[in-house]
């Protein structure tokens, strides 16, 4: 099976910017050059042509943070559908995290995940396992085994890991076993709210969740990553002065990296005005200042990744209380369109979007990418002008938490290809 | 004017017409409960649900008298009692009571902002008597109603709210109510319950009690609730009844005729000295008087229809 991408605008950050066809044949790119051979009147049957005049071609986006609720909350997700929607998404691989039931920390939980993607033949799932034993941040799970089974990183991620010396252990032993560390950042004692803490927490009479939560513990980790020398990555950035602790790191030399979601450099928590549990997530919306902070964090390079923490949840855990209601919205499928608007604003340029999702965090979890001769063919093709109406009852998701239902956006993935699989093309 | 609003949610939402509006019908309906026979048949044949998901005995008695003091039926329901007990969603609770037609729901809960949930999801008109820290927009009109009678006119009037703001639902309904009408209102209190923002609802903070009550037309004080101790709010209630307390020695610097407010339970020798409580200017009594004729007023505007208010 031979695929042709024909005429679309290649663009792979530090790699290639131009108009090319890529032929794919076998999973593998085999040929990048300005007119590929029409392979048609030779072999007709093995052979697909996608025209990509007007988009761009990317190597395959990556989400470094979701939840797939599979094992044990199927109900929610399972990987099937939360593959689905990602490849909807432009995702070519999605990182899961370990919050499931049970809890991904021992080799047949991780087994299961990587074995029941592979079934799809889609989009790439790289599970990452607990940093705690049961996340319950008492012991170690067990790194060495997990990595075997194909983990490839560990976070407690939903929860802190309160006890700094666990955190400095964690770091210290996932060195020796060459596993990423991903830190989930709040001070439990802090964060006893369920939104964020200001103007609106206090109109709202809801307990308010002071940034300090959150950068108290990125300083904690960014002491132990310069203790250790082992790299942590930050999950979900939301407060100003976590990128501004973040920057003076990496000043310094300190092997950090972070990641924001599409909601935080979009909304603020104003978005929770009527108790709109869609837009319940821990970390909060924050403030506008925030927002912008996160804005320009993205920007300089402080934040090396967009991911989406999408966290399906039914309407059994938002159509209630807004304090009781669970944290976190899905993100899958609007992730690229949220990255493109804040490049129609003037925030980024395309080359760095498309660092933040993809060429960083394939650094990050170190599955090289780009768009080179013999590389597997995972790309995306984007349509930048597209316009289109997020309609959430029309996604593959699950799960229908979103606060962008209804908004309308300009660009999507219109293919999504994974070793050389058409596996989402948009109608 | 008519009344056309479905809900009491909050204070936010009603107009300054509708405010007195309000006011002007509970004023109008008060003289009912000071006859020997305290009861009309305005609401015959109405029926209102009390739904209490969390512990009340002054608002729900409250509410219970003025409805039945309208000649509606009345029945209560409390968290212990309720399906919820057993695991049914609020929802869910909202629609099975909504199944048997009642004409009021007022409810009370916890968690800020369910009257919203609710009054999305079902038709009924919906009261709320007290959301988490959100709202207790019945409180704010009562004491409006309170202040107006005593001191004619709440435009320009200087009000001090001391205590608890942070986790005070009735701080924050009264603070955008007299903001409303025309009022200057101050707050005071330890740093700790002071929540982030509140100036933007229009109040000056001052953390110092004299300097907050310093000529003030109405000193409203907030409970002490001795379970946020250990929130770490304040060190002890000795001290907190040092600096925050309402004392006769204090009580000078207010204007003379200052009226004394409080919205209950007392926590005398606390927030309040007794001598205080039971000062010539204290009003704690008229504002349960009064609360009940400000609840019969709103059963009537929200199940009465669409009369004119004013024709009563």
């Amino acid at each position: 099976m031979r695929l042709i991408i024909k005429g679309g605008h290649v663009i792979d950050p530090g790699n290639m910017d131009a108009v090319v066809d890529i032929t794919i044949a076998d999973g593998i790119i085999t040929d990048i050059a300005n007119s590929a051979d029409d392979f048609r009147q030779k072999d007709c049957h093995d052979i697909r042509i996608i025209d990509a005049s007007d988009c761009f071609v990317v190597p395959g986006l990556i989400d470094m943070h979701v939840h797939l609720r599979d094992p044990g909350h199927e109900y929610k997700e399972s990987i099937e559908t939360g593959i689905r929607a990602a490849a909807a998404g432009g995702f070519t691989a999605v990182c899961c995290m370990p919050n499931t039931h049970p809890v991904n920390d021992n080799r047949q939980v991780t087994e299961y995940i990587i074995k029941t993607a592979a079934q799809f033949h889609s989009v790439k799932v790289y599970p990452v396992a607990s940093i705690s034993r049961g996340l319950k941040g008492h012991d170690l799970s067990e790194y060495g085994e997990l990595k075997e089974a194909g983990a490839f990183a560990v976070s407690d991620d939903g929860l802190p890991v309160s006890d700094s010396q666990l955190m400095r252990r964690s770091l210290e032993y996932a060195k020796g076993v060459g596993v990423k560390v991903i830190s989930h950042c709040e001070d439990p004692d802090l964060s006893a709210g369920s939104m964020n803490e200001g103007l609106m927490s206090t109109r709202m009479g809801l307990a308010g969740i002071p940034n300090a939560a959150e950068s108290i513990m990125v300083m904690r980790d960014i002491a132990l990553c310069e203790l250790t020398g082992m790299p942590v990555h930050i999950a979900h950035v939301s407060t100003k002065e976590s990128v501004h602790a973040i920057r003076d790191a990496k000043l310094r030399g300190v092997p950090v990296t972070a990641e924001t979601a599409p909601h935080y450099f979009t909304l603020t928590d104003e978005a929770v005005r009527k108790y709109n549990t869609n837009a319940k997530m821990n970390p909060p919306l924050r403030s506008t200042d925030d927002r912008n902070a996160i804005r320009e964090g993205l920007a300089d390079g402080t934040i090396d990744v967009i991911a989406t923490d999408h966290a399906p949840h039914s309407v059994l855990e938002k159509e209630v209380e807004f304090d009781k209601a669970a944290n976190g919205i899905i993100g899958l499928e609007t992730a690229l369109s949220l990255g493109l608007k804040l490049i129609e604003e003037g925030d980024i340029t395309f080359e760095t979007l498309i660092r933040k999702m993809s060429i960083n965090p394939s650094k990050i979890i170190g599955i090289p990418r780009a768009v080179i001769v013999g590389a597997p063919a995972d790309l995306t093709i984007i349509n930048p002008t597209r316009s289109y109406i997020y309609d959430v009852e029309k996604g593959f998701s699950k799960s229908k938490n979103s606060p962008f239902n209804g908004w309308e956006f300009k660009g999507m993935a219109v293919y999504t290809i994974v070793n050389g699989r058409v596996v989402f093309e948009s109608k | 004017m008519t009344w056309n609003r479905k809900d009491i949610l909050d204070i936010e939402s009603l107009s300054v017409e509708e405010i007195k509006s309000v006011l002007d019908t509970a004023d109008g309906l008060k003289e009912i409960s000071e006859r020997s026979i305290k009861k009309v048949p305005t609401l015959r044949g109405k029926t209102v649900i009390l739904f209490f998901h969390e512990p009340s005995t002054r608002t729900r008695v409250s509410f219970d008298i003025a409805a039945k003091r309208l000649s509606a039926d009345s029945i209560s329901i409390s968290a212990s009692t309720s399906s919820l007990v057993k695991g049914e969603t609020l929802i869910d609770t909202a629609r099975n009571l909504e199944s048997m037609n009642p004409d009021v729901i007022v409810m009370r809960h916890s968690s800020a902002g369910t009257p919203y949930l609710l009054s999305q999801k079902i038709p009924t008109p919906i009261i709320n008597a007290g959301d988490g820290m959100h709202a207790h927009p019945t409180q704010a009109l009562l004491d409006m109603m309170t202040v107006r009678e005593h001191k004619k006119e709440l435009n320009g009037l200087r009000i001090a709210i001391v205590g608890d703001i942070t986790h005070s639902r009735v701080a924050r309904s009264n603070i955008v109510g007299f903001r409303k009408m025309g009022a200057e209102v101050r707050l005071a209190g330890p740093p700790t319950m002071i929540p982030a923002g509140i100036e933007s609802l229009g109040a000056d903070v001052v953390y110092d009690f004299e300097e907050a009550i310093d000529g003030v037309d109405v000193i409203m004080m907030l409970r002490i609730q001795k379970e946020r101790q250990r929130n770490f709010l304040f060190p002890s209630e000795r001290e907190y009844a040092k600096r925050y307390g309402l004392s006769m020695a204090r009580l000078k610097k207010a204007k003379p005729d200052a009226l004394i407010m409080h919205p209950g339970p007392l926590n005398r020798g606390v927030e309040i000295t007794p001598e205080v409580a039971d000062h010539i200017n204290s009003v704690i009594l008229n504002q349960v008087t009064n609360g009940v004729a400000l609840r019969m007023a709103l059963l009537y505007l929200l199940a009465g229809g669409l009369r004119n208010a004013a024709d009563h």
